[in-house]
């Protein structure tokens, strides 16, 4: 059992939830260690469906521009944002931001 | 409306930026070759035409809210209804809500009814992305044209 606080987080739990039922993904296949794009074969469009959810579910603005645009200029590895414990992670950031301006 | 230049809205009725909702209007022409093959002797506004015009309402909806910084295209189209037929002639209400302004898409509602009743719903999502080169220009055109932004609700 890895010691990745991620596995098993509530988090971790919403979202793989989401990224079954929004791209029809077997629900077993995803873990905390998934690439979205390169392990579980989500397209744009459907990142942008799983965006859509996660942004209602947790209440937040996944700012997928600026992510793109630093992957796209190399200033961040794309495994930061699309390998699914390190997503959870930034989605839990941006929730506790999100409490810390209310 | 110009159904065969697909510019489905002929008019903005109001646009309230603080709610996100515009309203607009569309006069279905009397004749159209779109008639002349759906139906023959029956003339209806074909339901994938209504859903063009549920997302140009929507699209213009989009391009006000981001000040015309972003283009949006159309990306999905779901839960689309539609309850009754509409033909030539018929002054279409278009409706459209801003459900959700995500970074990069935006998710609507929209809706058109004619003579009081629902005729059409749908709920739309638009891929939103820098212009392409040289679309900008006519993009704005066309909203004045159709008065986007005049008695625009700050």
């Amino acid at each position: 059992m890895s010691d990745d606080p991620a596995t098993g987080s509530a988090t971790f739990q919403r979202v793989a939830d989401i990224i079954a039922e929004t791209a029809d993904i077997e629900r077993d296949k995803i873990t905390p260690e998934s690439h979205a794009i390169d392990d579980l074969g989500i397209d744009s469009l459907a990142f942008l469906d799983i965006a859509f959810a996660v942004d209602k579910a947790f209440g937040i603005k996944l700012p997928l521009e600026r992510w793109t645009q630093e992957v796209n200029e190399g200033k961040v590895p794309a495994e930061q944002y699309f390998v699914l414990k390190n997503l959870c992670a930034r989605i839990d950031a941006l929730v506790a931001e999100k409490a810390a301006k209310a | 409306m110009r159904l065969e230049y697909f510019e489905m809205i002929d008019s903005v009725v109001r646009l309230d930026r603080a709610a996100g909702r515009i309203e607009a209007r569309a006069l279905v022409p009397e004749a159209s070759p779109v008639f002349e093959g759906h139906f023959p002797g029956h003339p209806l506004v074909p339901g994938v035409l209504l859903t063009e015009t549920m997302a140009q309402a929507s699209g213009y909806l989009v391009l006000a809210h981001l000040d015309f910084a972003q283009m949006p295209f159309l990306m999905a189209v779901d839960k689309a209804r539609f309850r009754s037929f509409v033909g030539p002639g018929a002054t279409l209400d278009i409706t459209a809500s801003l459900e959700h302004d995500g970074s990069g898409y935006a998710v609507t509602k929209a809706a058109i009814r004619h003579e009081g009743k629902a005729l059409c719903d749908a709920e739309l999502r638009f891929r939103t992305m820098p212009f392409p080169a040289g679309l900008d220009a006519p993009m704005r055109e066309r909203a004045r044209k159709i008065g986007l932004l005049d008695g625009a609700q700050p």
